[in-house]
């Protein structure tokens, strides 16, 4: 924990040193008897099948999956947090927080061959990213001056400092593409998008729809004598039972994300030969909640809302739901990331003070011991989620909230919400590892918008606002800090939202195959270090 | 020789008899043999049958099987039933009329059916139900629009061989209306083969339902049995219990539905039957 709330200001000179020890080098390997090892395929699953693999131009989870084995970033992140080198193996802050330079590897080839230069980075950042990348945009907008004062060093100098501003140069925010490539042309429909040309380990080499996508090693990789392994297959298996024969079976050695349904996940905890691993997971915090639309009858009233909070047991959601996999929410933000105040508890499982709250409400039972009743949308996605929409009206409904469960599928779910068609809702969104990325923007009244994954509920406090202002324009981690746990009482004291889980998708793989989480994205790393132990 | 006897003669319609008669029982007293809502969490998930107090196991949040199934009854027959009287309403106004009527009254009719027969009942209910939004109502409503044209067209037969029998004639003579002709001279004697087909599609629409249900496209807000199968199929490993039993509810109501509509057969229609060697000649 210490860890991660060490700001960045104090590595302003060498990061690069500091953050290295996260991934195993050849000597730490040695010495615990298992020495990286050349050779093999790994056969893994991608759900589903990604459309493109130009990252940038599409940012969803399988995309990101496959792309960043092609791609890299300028940075990762460590599973703290911390930003770590990837292309950049240095760089510096001033102490205004107003200028960051990044030293870049010499010698990083494009798969075609040609040289990676600090032009690439820029012309990444200030072009490609900022027409085609919405989530990149927000951040790199910020950006007064981009400068090469040489082939292998690059300078960013920003409007007004921001001080989550390096979490953005991870493959998964803003993956380095090659500028004779794309400069001067229609990026979303470049001939060349269908063979991605990256700086990563691996190249692409075949891509069968609907069947895999194969990738093979990079004879050239700037990491000598890496990537261990020959290639990796992706295979495209849409039926959830025949991914989890797959992995049984050895004939793919990894699955990730939501490839194996939760329920399935305890079966593979007892297989000998496989590891289920739940992080990798730390700077995308997936957090589940019950939205609750702010402005209606009841719903708008936080006695109601805390009355909702109290008669759920996120505990068995975790243990029953979720067979263990993830864990219980105690605030609004998610554990893992940066600035979560573990001091700060949203109100626990507590039927008696459900009541309570209700009663003092003027909410009485009615002969069928019926308060008030409210509609829930459930979320489409798929069979865990109907059984937490099917939990939570039981759970309510002892303390005499009567739920009516609606169902609609996924475009009508996203409709609905975005327009504010619903009372209650679940949802769940990534916190991009620091609250004025990924937590800001669900409860601020700038950001009540009738666009999904806004501020949909429609709360509104002004203090929760100047709150967030004032963090994301802070120069220094220890104010934004203080700040963010302001924010984080003054939001579990309104319960905007009821906050249920903090999610994790589970890793499962063979045993053999080692250093397969090493950062705080998991399966998002390049895998150059990854090897089959003999 | 009398109805009963005739129905009786047959013992496969007996046994369906029997069995739906303990299935209706069984849906009538679910709220007294459960006392609680199916939905609620009594006890620890997975049981298995005749573990802690679950007869027929519990399923993975907790819930009773056994609950789940005598609830579910209810809306099996609900639905079966409701679908299955609003199909015949439709089916048998439109039949009588293109059959008594004839011409061109008949051919667009008939043509209206063939469009609605040539395309697939069930991927038709899917879609309306997945545009109604699915709740109790919208399912009924599509299982009705999808099991109409049958009985169109043997009500339509019917009436064209009844049209023109002596009995007709004289109620056409005495001066009677068409309406009155169509609904108290001919439709009770078109009866039997209507109600031997009502049996089988009471049997179709649960069927129909427990399928929707089992794609997610049942009402979230009532236990049914394609709900309880469609939940317990990802845990069959684990759980076989959540969709076996359910699934053996579904089979017996169905087959017994198809039994009692052969044996209503067998007793209305003596000739048939005969023929059949069901009956001695």
């Amino acid at each position: 924990m210490t860890d991660a709330m060490r700001p960045i200001a104090r590595r302003t000179l060498l990061a690069g040193a500091a953050a290295s020890p996260v991934l195993m080098t050849l000597a730490e390997a040695r010495a615990q008897g298992v020495a990286p090892r050349r050779g093999g395929v790994l056969s893994t699953i991608i759900t589903p099948e990604p459309p493109i693999l130009i990252l940038g131009v599409n940012n969803q989870g399988p995309t990101l999956i496959v792309g960043s084995k092609i791609y890299q970033g300028l940075l990762t992140v460590t599973p703290q947090l911390d930003p770590a080198p990837m292309l950049a193996k240095s760089w510096t802050r001033s102490d205004d927080g107003l200028v960051y330079t990044f030293t870049l590897e010499q010698g990083v080839k494009w798969h075609d061959g040609r040289d990676f230069t600090s032009e690439d980075v820029v012309f990444s950042l200030m072009k490609f990213h900022m027409e085609v990348n919405p989530r990149a945009r927000a951040i790199l907008q910020r950006i007064d001056k981009a400068e090469t004062p040489d082939a292998h060093t690059v300078r960013f100098t920003l409007k007004a400092p921001f001080e989550p501003f390096l979490l953005i140069f991870d493959v998964t925010g803003c993956a380095i593409v090659p500028k004779h490539v794309y400069d001067g042309t229609d990026y979303r429909n470049n001939p060349a998008n269908a063979t991605p040309i990256g700086t990563g380990p691996f190249r692409m080499a075949e891509w069968q729809r609907g069947n895999f996508i194969r990738l093979v090693r990079n004879e050239q990789y700037w990491k000598q004598g890496q990537p261990y392994l020959d290639g990796i297959t992706y295979r495209i298996v849409p039926d959830s039972q025949s991914r989890g024969l797959a992995l049984q079976t050895g004939q793919v050695q990894m699955t990730s994300s939501n490839d194996i349904e939760p329920f399935d996940v305890p079966r593979f905890q007892q297989q000998a030969n496989l590891q289920v691993a739940q992080n990798g997971w730390e700077l995308f915090a997936p957090l589940s909640w019950i939205e609750i639309n702010n402005r209606l009858d009841n719903l708008k009233d936080a006695r109601f809302r805390r009355a909702m909070a109290h008669a759920i047991d996120r505990n068995f959601i975790a243990q029953r739901l979720w067979f263990g996999v993830g864990k219980p929410a105690t605030s609004p933000i998610a554990s893992s990331t940066r600035f979560h105040d573990p001091s700060v508890q949203m109100p626990g499982f507590n039927p008696r003070e459900a009541t309570a709250l209700l009663d003092a409400m003027g909410l009485r039972p009615n002969a069928q011991g019926i308060r008030a009743s409210i509609k829930m949308m459930q979320i489409p996605y798929g069979e865990v989620w109907n059984r937490l929409s099917e939990y939570l009206r039981q759970a309510l409904r002892q303390v005499g909230i009567e739920v009516t469960l609606e169902s609609t599928d996924v475009a009508g779910w996203v409709r609905r919400l975005a327009a504010w068609e619903f009372e209650t809702t679940i949802n769940f969104v990534y916190q991009w590892g620091d609250p004025t990325l990924g937590v800001e923007r669900t409860y601020v009244t700038s950001n009540i918008q009738k666009v999904a994954f806004t501020n949909t509920a429609g709360y509104s406090n002004p203090e929760v606002d100047r709150l967030f202002e004032a963090a994301r324009n802070a120069v220094s981690a220890d104010d934004r800090r203080r700040l963010f746990s302001d924010v984080q009482k003054r939001l579990v004291e309104d319960v905007p939202l009821v906050w249920l889980m903090e999610l994790v998708f589970p890793t499962i793989h063979d045993r053999r195959l080692r250093n397969v989480i090493t950062s705080g994205t998991g399966v998002h790393a390049p895998y150059d270090d990854v090897f089959f132990a003999s | 020789m009398s109805f009963w006897k005739r129905f009786a003669r047959n013992i496969g319609a007996l046994v369906g008899l029997a069995i739906l008669v303990l299935v209706g029982l069984m849906a009538v007293l679910a709220p007294v043999l459960f006392p609680f809502s199916p939905w609620e969490m009594r006890g620890i998930p997975f049981m298995g049958p005749g573990e802690a107090g679950f007869l027929l196991g519990s399923d993975s949040l907790g819930r009773d099987v056994a609950a789940g199934i005598a609830h579910g009854a209810l809306v099996s027959f609900l639905v079966g039933g409701v679908s299955t009287v609003a199909a015949l309403a439709l089916g048998v106004t439109l039949g009588a009329v293109a059959g008594y009527g004839g011409g061109w009254i008949d051919d667009a009719i008939m043509r209206f059916t063939e469009f609605f027969q040539t395309i697939p009942s069930f991927v038709l209910a899917v879609v309306l139900v997945a545009i109604f939004t699915p709740s109790i109502t919208s399912i009924v409503v599509a299982i009705a629009v999808v099991s109409w044209p049958p009985v169109t067209r043997v009500v339509r037969a019917e009436f064209l061989s009844l049209r023109s029998r002596e009995f007709v004639q004289a109620a056409e003579v005495l001066g009677r209306g068409p309406i009155a002709i169509m609904f108290t001279e001919i439709l009770p004697n078109a009866l039997s083969p209507i109600i031997v087909l009502a049996s089988l599609m009471v049997a179709t629409a649960i069927l129909l339902e427990s399928s929707l249900s089992f794609l997610g496209l049942g009402d979230p807000n009532l236990m049914s049995w394609g709900f309880m199968i469609g939940s317990g199929r990802s845990v069959i490993r684990i759980a076989w219990w959540m969709s076996v039993f359910p699934g053996v509810a579904i089979f017996l109501t169905v087959l017994a539905l198809n039994l009692v509509g052969e044996g209503l057969n067998d007793a209305l229609n003596p000739r048939l039957a005969r023929r059949r060697g069901t009956l001695p000649a």
